[in-house]
């Protein structure tokens, strides 16, 4: 189980300081699907960041299985069982795709074992796993090997950061049931998704809206998914602003 | 033959040989000494005379033969220049390992200036292998000055990847292919320097000939403080393709100046260079972080994954 408490982070510039996560509480109970959903430059990623210890909160306190684990590494946190999926894969000269899955895995996968996470993807496993994850993948390529590293983890607590971005229409129904599979299996452990997709919205246990920093709906996906479609998010951001403001 | 401890120490981490196993055309040099020869029907090595080496003959039309040539230096102080010349047949398709492995526990310097050209005959298929390494603690440094000429027919191909991994002072490389019609060149070199170590390497490639084409790139990480420049120069003297990449991880103190060049003597010569050089990128590192890598393991895969 994750709890966060109180949760501030903010960004300063020469004069002013942006709140970007405004004082958020939230807690991602063990056997869930969570999708945080919201409009652009609400914080979503932040959040996601700030689970992974990529970025450090100004406030406030993550627990995760009860332990406080808001000043530990990166590395460290990874090693409690916390794995997260970037929006946008990192690219490596002369790693391959073996090598990663090995390293997420970590241990000396051979090579059908290490295929199998790649399938699930639905990348044809024979064609990548000896490839480097380097420029000469498409992003939609990259994308399912960095979705296949992280199934690789069978981390207690997986975050996926935009797992549709780059990712084209005919391989978007492989990545649902990625997630509706993950979802059967879950078990005692809870992913939490980034997504503006209704289609990924419609799997989710419960939803939470972030908006501006702070959560603005938060419950069962029957309760929070009708009130989302049909009120676009971004049309009510734009409420009040005026042209050249 | 008879070989010590610290012999098949350098010979497996140069040539990945086990010399009791070894088959096909060698020489295993040691201390200034052939310690091992032997030819084939179809290579034939011969000694030098007046200089210090060996030509060896390929004959026209070999396929599937191999041809190794370690070097292996043991003594403290020891300085040498050896000639080795390759003629390839026409036709000839042979993979050669060469490469020198120093060991130096004394305090003099000891070095080797390896002279290699290479007359690849048409058609013909070479692939050659070199790699440099050293060790021992003795403060004498150990300093490898290859020079490497390749000529050319047409149609003929040469795949070369030359790799200084560790332990080597100091380095001067020079690289020098002239290709004729249709010939086809790829070079791939891996340059580690740590400490003070100091590599500098410099390839001249013309292409000659219609359709010549040469591919060379070189990937290099300097670390603490040492030092490395890369001079990479391609001439299309006619319908030609190149293209040359200088790619480049420093860190710590480091320093790298990379000097890409292209010069086209010919409208249809077509060249191109890359160049970059930079730290280790920090998403990487964040990225195999939270694959539970620490910073220094994560380090250590990003670099090895680039100089494979």
């Amino acid at each position: 189980m994750l709890e966060i408490k109180n949760l501030s982070f903010s960004v300063s510039d020469e004069n002013t300081g942006k709140e970007i996560i405004k004082d958020i509480s939230l807690t991602i109970p063990d056997g869930k699907l969570i999708v945080v959903t919201g409009p652009n430059g609400g914080g979503k990623s932040t959040l996601a960041k700030l689970i992974a210890g990529i970025e450090k909160p100004t406030a406030g306190q993550i627990l995760f299985n009860g332990e406080d684990i808001t000043d530990m590494s990166i590395t460290d946190r990874a090693r409690k069982g916390i794995a997260f999926a970037f929006q946008q894969p990192v690219k490596f000269k002369g790693v391959r795709v073996i090598d990663l899955i090995r390293l997420a895995a970590g241990k000396e996968l051979n090579i059908s074992e290490a295929c199998v996470y790649l399938s699930l993807v639905g990348l044809c496993a024979r064609e990548y796993i000896n490839r480097e994850v380097n420029a000469s993948l498409s992003g939609g390529e990259l994308k399912r090997i960095e979705i296949a590293t992280v199934l690789a983890r069978k981390s207690m607590l997986t975050l996926f950061d935009e797992p549709e971005a780059g990712i084209d229409l005919w391989s978007f129904g492989n990545l649902i049931e990625v997630f509706r599979k993950q979802r059967e299996e879950i078990a005692d452990r809870s992913i939490l998704i980034i997504s503006h997709q209704e289609r990924i919205l419609n799997i989710a246990d419960e939803i939470v809206v972030l908006n501006s920093g702070e959560i603005e709906r938060h419950g069962s996906r029957d309760e929070i998914l009708p009130r989302l479609i049909g009120t676009p998010a971004a049309v009510q951001n734009c409420q009040g602003v005026t042209e050249g403001a | 033959m008879e070989l010590n401890n610290i012999q098949s120490y350098l010979l497996k981490e140069i040539a990945d040989i086990d010399a009791g196993t070894l088959t096909g055309a060698y020489n295993i040099r040691s201390d200034s000494m052939s310690i091992g020869r032997q030819s084939t029907e179809n290579v034939e090595i011969v000694s030098k005379t007046g200089v210090s080496g060996m030509d060896i003959f390929i004959k026209p039309n070999t396929v599937g033969e191999s041809v190794h040539i370690p070097v292996v230096m043991t003594q403290s102080g020891l300085k040498e220049e050896v000639y080795n010349d390759f003629y390839i047949g026409d036709n000839a398709d042979i993979e050669i390992v060469a490469g020198c492995g120093i060991d130096n526990c004394g305090s003099h310097d000891s070095e080797h200036d390896g002279i290699h050209r290479f007359y690849i005959g048409k058609n013909a298929k070479v692939k050659y292998v070199e790699k440099h390494f050293g060790s021992g603690e003795g403060s004498g440094k150990r300093i490898l000055n290859p020079v490497t000429e390749v000529y050319m027919e047409e149609n003929s191909t040469c795949e070369m990847e030359m790799v200084q991994i560790k332990g080597v002072d100091d380095t001067e490389r020079k690289t020098v292919a002239e290709l004729k019609a249709g010939a086809k060149l790829t070079v791939r070199e891996r340059l580690m320097t740590h400490n003070t170590q100091r590599a500098l390497s410099d390839y001249a490639v013309s292409l000659n000939g219609e359709d010549a084409t040469a591919d060379v790139v070189s990937r290099g990480v300097a670390r603490d403080d040492s030092y490395q420049k890369l001079d990479l120069r391609i001439t299309g003297n006619a319908a030609c393709k190149g293209h040359t990449e200088c790619d480049s991880i420093i860190m710590d103190n480091g320093k790298i100046l990379a000097v890409p060049a292209l010069e086209a003597n010919d409208v249809d010569a077509s060249l191109v260079h890359e160049a970059a050089i930079g730290k280790i990128a920090g998403d990487q590192l964040i990225k195999l972080m939270t694959l539970g890598l620490t910073e220094a393991e994560a380090e250590e895969q990003i670099i090895n994954g680039f100089l494979r």
